[in-house]
């Protein structure tokens, strides 16, 4: 569980590197700067890659749940475009 | 024809081909980057004095073959002219590997291109009792295989926490493939089992807030060997964060070579014959001095 509320989702559990970030920054498109995104995404190259990619676009992830069945959800709060 | 010196002329980057008179010609590369127009040379010299194409060799180097005997002196006036050498053969330093590194790889610790010119002005050529081959790559992903050279060197982060940027988003805890650090939440607590670190630096590189910095260094491997007999490269330091010892290490290891290795004798072999705690010892001896 997470203390924060998403304003938007995707699932990208269902697609690889690259299309994991792809799909990730789509969704993230849509938001309003400030707005927070719900990410579901595979653990090994998609939580190593995704977050830090956004990071890179000037997104910040605010929190990370470990969903315990090799999933990870992702907060991630839409920055300055 | 008939005083051919073929050893100088391997010496010199030019080998004997299977057909008569005719050598493949090893243009020396460091770090595997090559200029556009020196390029366009190696592109010129195949087309004219070669067979119109060049071979990649193993270890990111270039060859042009079907070079012929009487043109050995004006393809090497050639690869002058755009500041071109042909590349060492034989028992000595060779072509120094390289990664992009982090100046070009979003997953580089260190600037591998800088540091592959730098072996290349120290060591490349260098003359030793057998062939002697340096790679360098920028993490540990590994792309350059450190551990298949005399001496690799990888890449690596030493991480430091910094408390009052931590917002325990978890991200680094669930990045972390030596699974040393554990955040907790509620609590706003964060626990890093810095002896079990593997020095990766995935922590550094995903985290939201800085909260991790980073201090880049470098992991010896020693005595890799991949021809005729495969055996990998041994880890005998602890990571290394200055340059300058890391120059230490890699002269005092040359010079282990060359005062015991038998001619012909691959530096692993050389290890295992003489015992790599002599190695070792010599290396701890050289960094407590430092």
């Amino acid at each position: 569980m997470s203390d924060f509320k998403a304003n938007g989702f995707v699932d990208i559990t269902d697609v690889v590197c690259p299309m994991t970030f792809v799909k990730a920054k789509i969704a993230i498109e849509e938001l309003m700067e400030g707005q927070i995104l719900e990410i579901k995404m595979n653990e090994g190259e998609p939580i190593l890659n995704v977050p830090r990619s956004l990071k890179e676009e000037g997104h910040k992830v605010l929190d990370v749940v470990n969903n315990e069945d090799g999933t990870f959800t992702v907060f991630v709060e839409k920055g300055e475009i | 024809m008939a005083n051919v010196d073929y050893k100088e002329l391997k010496k010199g980057g030019f080998m004997k081909q299977v057909d008569k008179d005719r050598f493949a010609l090893r243009v020396k590369i460091v770090g595997g980057q090559i200029k556009s127009d020196q390029l366009a040379k190696v592109n010129e010299i195949a087309q004219k004095y070669g067979a119109g194409y060049v071979h990649m060799t193993s270890r990111q180097s270039i060859e042009i073959p079907f070079i012929r005997l009487q043109d050995v002196d004006v393809v090497k006036e050639e690869l002058s002219k755009a500041g071109l050498k042909p590349g060492a053969c034989g028992p000595r330093v060779r072509t120094i590997t390289a990664c992009q590194g982090s100046t070009i790889c979003p997953s580089g610790l260190i600037n591998t291109t800088e540091l592959a010119n730098e072996f290349d002005e120290r060591y490349y050529a260098r003359e030793l009792p057998h062939k002697f081959k340096l790679g360098i790559t920028g993490c540990r992903n590994n792309c350059l295989k450190a551990e298949e050279n005399d001496i690799g060197v990888k890449g690596g982060m030493m991480p430091c926490w910094v408390e009052h940027k931590c917002i325990y988003c978890g991200l680094c805890q669930a990045v972390c493939p030596a699974k040393v650090i554990q955040v907790k939440k509620q609590e706003k607590e964060l626990t890093f089992n810095e002896k079990d670190c593997i020095y990766c630096g995935k922590c550094v590189k995903v985290c939201p807030t800085s909260a991790w910095e980073g201090k880049s260094g470098f992991i010896v491997y020693f005595g890799g060997l991949f021809g005729n007999r495969i055996s990998i490269g041994r880890q005998l330091l602890p990571i290394i964060f200055s340059k300058e010892v890391l120059h230490k290490v890699i002269e005092a290891t040359l010079a282990f070579f060359e005062e015991n290795g038998k001619p012909g004798e691959r530096f692993g072999n050389t290890l295992d014959r003489v015992g790599w705690g002599l190695l070792e010892d010599r290396l701890v001896e050289l960094l407590e001095a430092v």
